[in-house]
């Protein structure tokens, strides 16, 4: 199950290669084998997580001790790791089977579904189950019609804006669109409210293509048209890093963003150095708990702001996949359910919202998010999707680059899509 | 002779510059660590925080977060382990292979030199996924044994350079005068060179402690768990999640650097030597 | 310690050797190498030749199989990749400046070192922190100095009014790669001090005092004596910091992550890039194997140089 089928020409090496290989991999297996036996649904778990994934490392050990007790003769092991590591991680132990459960991100299942990382469980997750779940969030896990995993956790970025800090410029009623944010931006700039109204997670890093994507959305852009070829520099994806140039240029929007990551918005906002800003939903209860922040009660949130095209939401889901050099995949499903299942979501609901439509109006999850709730039902059914390639990392890693240059002022915006549009092609043919 | 009091003057201010060039950094990491966060955040910032504490040292070690009590400790162990072992062993087999380059004539030595040396030339990143597959396959991975190899394939070459350098420094007539005495070849090495080379022994142990206890890109690719997380992954996943959170973020910083700060302050009077005969005259 | 007389047989040419049993040495030595031989390339023969196996395929993920063979399709392919030169040049300018940098401040900071004032064991002992500092701490520490919003660098200009305020240090590409130099830079500069202090104590005093009686002042000995004599290990330190800068990423990973726009893309870390985030393991397998070449360039310098300077002395 580890080798990967290629109907190429095959050279006598690599056929060779492919046997000794194999003959290591079935050593492997009888050695592991060798473990005592297990019967299907049972033994050692080694599930990857990430540090920080909305859920605290806390609450997931709490779920995963729940777990075992239901379950006793199955016993789980847990890794965090950075994000930026997680999918390194996940690379490297792919051929050697390390983890049964890895956590991916929504942009991954493209990569690991093709190269046949993750496990194809479309026949483990019945029509039934799929339609209680918000579509939205089943596209995270979803790759050429087929299912690679279970979505967990349900995120996208909001507006967040801090209530008094808007009340001094006037601006009565968070703006709804991006022209009144800019608006009420440059009202507060004058008037000395602050000197940066926003602040953003422009490094380079995974985080800028999430805000761009939410710009591009706004304003109708795509990242690929019906062909399949990069559309990101016209129209409303041009606009959208435009847009992102101007605040930078008007000084509106703060210059440590291009060096900032989520964490580093958080504070920024929770030391009152910042007006407006998108981010997830852990921001909420963290820049209005007194001990974290010095504006708590001021920071309220509302659905990302209309572009001329609509008000789309990313989709920075992640759900849970069965990595295929796992020897346990019924266990490492059974886990997968209850990890996701209705009840434990809702239990935890304060730091992630559930995948789960009725959840919504369940007192549990209200109560835990109060002012988060109604407005996620809405966003949640309006999310963008980034490209969906197996050679995403690539694409966005060129992106982040050009995207980057652009807002230093080394390049126009259009020339640095176009370049980018250009290489992007180049990637996809190979 | 000529130590005019206006050099002497300007060597001293000299010194101290460069000392304070050189501690600032690190100077204000520590006080980093124990500055409070509003001082930390402060604008214009203030040098000598207003309210220090040990709180946050208090907190690693005894500290509700028990999770990195227990990481932090654990690390520190498996790199303290990791570290001594490698360089244990490379010293052991490097030994006996630099008496070689230094004594023996053979052919190719220069050859077989440049082959231990050419070992340097790959990155890390060039053998990673290959000696990852080779680790699985012999059930060393998440092993401090496996490190363990991993390093001293590293030290062993370093090991061979610096010693066989310092050997040949060291004058044959003590050597072949116990030899004349009846000592076998091996037993001269351990009888009368190894004891004057033991300033070179310990730069060596030294240069390659620190090379192991820094060591990274294997660590985090091969390690996942406290059986054998080293301090330099621990570190960068601990600033990964106090990212903002600097006063953390440095008092993590200062625990890893305190042993090989340590060790190299206690045997940095070797280092001159050891690179004295070693390297510099090859 | 004293100089080491080469043995009269040392000096022979092999062909010229007594033969005999004394003198064949070779199985002698072999036992003495094999353990090092087994340690060393029993862990690191395989995975070496598996990549360069590898380099000849266009292999696409960590997974065994049958992969089209490119033989050196993935060398051309770097060679025409403008990512690639553009990772080049930058590696090039890191090394060239963090040499040069070490080099000089290594001099500096090596006759300071040498020179007679009391204390001067204490100043040994500062010196030596920097380069003790584990690279990841090192890195963390100098991300939290350059901080564009709470920042020391920024705190202590402002306050001594060289800039009028704050200012971002890594967000921009050119800077980022400064800043990384000066990272580096001050890690290392104590290592080559060493090596210049242990060349220094390796002068003979009686050159200089022959100077004094010549009349000759500070500068003019440092030029015509100390340097010439030093210029060996100068050349040692240029080549194994360029060895090492070639082949740098951990410091890359923690203070930018290659970041940004590129701007901190070493060859290395862009090799990392390939192979684990874009999986293109042939073809990341071939950058290493490049690198490599250019530091088999530069190691054989090494070796070149060595030789000439057992002749000098």
């Amino acid at each position: 199950m580890s080798a990967g089928e290629r109907s190429n020409e095959r050279r006598k090496l690599s056929r060779r290669e492919f046997l000794e290989l194999g003959a290591a991999g079935t050593g492997l297996l009888l050695l592991s084998g060798c473990g005592g036996g297990q019967s299907a649904g049972s033994g050692t778990l080694n599930a990857l997580f990430m540090k920080q994934a909305a859920y605290s490392e806390t609450d997931v050990k709490n779920m995963t001790e729940q777990f075992q007790k239901q379950n006793p003769d199955i016993n789980v092991n847990l890794t965090f790791v950075a994000y930026e590591a997680l999918h390194d991680k996940i690379v490297a132990a792919a051929p050697a089977g390390t983890y049964d459960t890895v956590l991916v991100d929504v942009v991954w299942p493209a990569e690991f579904a093709s190269k046949k990382m993750i496990v194809d469980i479309t026949d483990r997750f019945p029509e039934s189950e799929r339609s209680k779940i918000f579509s939205g969030a089943l596209k995270t896990t979803e790759y050429e019609g087929r299912y690679y995993g279970v979505p967990w956790i349900l995120d996208t970025k909001y507006f967040y804006y801090n209530k008094s800090m808007l009340g001094e410029a006037s601006v009565n009623s968070p703006p709804d669109t991006w022209d009144g944010v800019v608006e009420a931006a440059r009202a507060m700039k004058s008037k000395g409210v602050v000197e940066y109204p926003l602040v953003w997670s422009w490094a380079q890093a995974e985080a800028i293509i999430c805000d761009y994507a939410t710009l591009l959305g706004a304003y109708g852009g795509q990242f690929f048209d019906e062909r399949g070829k990069p559309a990101f520099n016209t129209g409303g994806g041009l606009q959208a890093l435009e847009f992102m140039r101007m605040t930078l240029d008007e000084k509106i929007s703060n210059p440590a963003s291009t060096e900032s990551l989520e964490e580093d918005v958080r504070r920024i906002i929770s030391q009152g150095e910042a007006a407006m800003v998108l981010n997830w939903t852990y921001m909420f209860s963290l820049t209005n708990d007194p001990n974290e922040s010095q504006v708590a009660g001021q920071i309220d949130i509302a659905h990302t702001p209309k572009g001329p095209a609509g008000t789309p939401g990313v989709n920075g889901s992640m759900g849970m996949a069965i990595a295929n050099g796992s020897q346990n995949q019924d266990a490492a499903w059974k886990y997968i359910q209850f990890m996701t299942s209705q009840k434990i979501q809702n239990q935890y609901a304060e730091l992630s919202l559930p995948i789960w439509k009725s959840s919504y109006d369940d007192k549990q999850v209200v109560q835990a998010l109060p002012q988060v709730v109604p407005i996620a039902k809405e966003q949640l059914n309006d999310m963008i999707l980034r490209p969906v390639v197996p050679q995403y990392n690539d694409v966005s890693h060129t992106l982040q680059v050009e995207i980057q240059q652009a807002l230093a002022g080394d390049k126009t915006p259009k020339q640095a899509l176009d370049d980018a549009a250009k290489e992007v092609a180049e990637t996809l043919k190979s | 002779m000529r130590t005019s009091l206006a050099f002497k003057v300007f060597i001293y201010v000299a010194a101290v510059f460069a000392s304070v060039v050189i501690l600032a950094p690190f100077a204000w990491l520590i006080i980093s660590s124990v500055a409070a966060p509003a001082d930390l955040l402060s604008k214009p910032l203030r040098w000598i925080p207003a309210h220090a504490s040990l709180s946050r040292y208090a907190d690693i070690f005894f500290g509700a977060d028990s999770e990195t009590v227990v990481t932090f400790r654990a690390a520190m162990v498996n790199s303290t382990i990791v570290a001594a072992s490698s360089v244990l062993i490379s010293l052991g087999v490097g030994i006996f292979g630099a008496y070689a380059f230094a004594r023996l004539q053979f052919r190719f030595q220069r050859g077989i030199l440049l082959l231990f040396l050419s070992t340097y030339m790959l990155p890390p990143i060039a053998i990673l996924i290959s000696l990852y597959l080779m680790m699985v396959q012999l059930h060393l991975l998440d092993t401090k044994l496996g490190l363990i190899l991993v390093y001293c394939s590293f030290i062993t070459p370093f090991v061979l350079w610096i010693m066989s350098g310092y050997f040949r420094s060291i004058p044959r007539d003590l050597e072949d005068a116990a030899r004349i005495d009846g000592c076998s070849r091996i037993g001269a090495l351990f009888r009368v060179v190894l004891p004057l080379a033991r300033p070179g022994l310990l730069a060596t142990a030294l240069f390659g402690f620190l090379l192991a206890w820094d060591e990274f890109l294997y660590a985090l690719i091969f390690t996942s768990s406290l059986n054998s997380k080293t301090i330099p992954v621990a570190i960068a996943e601990f600033t990964g999640r106090h990212a903002v959170d600097f006063g953390m973020m440095t008092t993590g910083g200062v625990l890893a650097s305190l042993p090989p700060l340590v060790i190299a302050f206690v045997f940095q009077r070797y280092i001159v030597g050891g690179l004295a005969s070693g390297a510099v005259k090859g | 310690m004293t100089q080491a007389r080469p043995g009269r047989l040392e000096k022979l040419p092999r062909s010229m050797l007594p033969k005999g049993r004394a003198f064949r040495q070779g199985p002698t030595a072999l036992i003495l190498l094999l353990p090092s031989l087994v340690v060393v390339f029993g862990i690191v023969l395989y995975p070496l030749l598996r990549t360069l196996y590898t380099s000849l395929f266009d292999v696409n993920s960590a997974f065994p199989g049958s992969y089209p063979f490119v033989g050196l399709g993935n060398y051309l392919e770097a060679l025409e990749r403008a990512e690639f030169w553009a990772a080049m040049l930058r590696t090039a300018y890191f090394t060239l400046s963090t040499t040069v940098l070490e080099v000089v401040l290594g001099i500096l900071l090596g006759l300071l070192l040498n020179a007679e004032f009391r204390g001067r064991w204490l100043l040994r002992s500062i010196v030596i922190l920097p380069w003790a500092l584990p690279t990841v701490v090192n890195g963390a520490m100098w991300r939290w100095i350059l901080n564009p919003s709470y920042g020391a660098l920024n705190a202590l200009l402002t306050q001594l009014h060289i800039i009028p305020e704050y200012r971002s240090w890594l967000g921009t590409p050119w800077m980022a790669l400064n800043m990384v130099v000066i990272a580096d830079v001050w890690k290392m500069t104590p290592l080559a001090a060493f090596f210049i202090l242990a060349a220094l104590q390796t002068i003979p005093r009686d050159l200089y005092e022959a100077a004094w009686v010549d009349g000759a002042g500070r500068l003019r000995t440092f030029f015509s004596i100390t340097l010439p004599l030093l210029t060996p290990t100068i050349l040692i330190i240029l080549v194994l910091r360029t060895m090492e800068a070639f082949k740098v990423f951990d410091i890359i990973y923690v203070m930018t992550r290659g970041g940004p726009a590129d701007g901190t893309q070493t060859i290395a870390y862009y090799t990392y890039v390939e192979a684990f985030s874009n999986q293109l393991f042939g073809y990341g397998a071939a950058l290493a194997y490049v690198i490599a070449l250019f530091i088999l360039f530069f190691a054989i310098i090494y070796m070149r140089l060595l030789r000439r300077g057992e002749v000098e002395y």
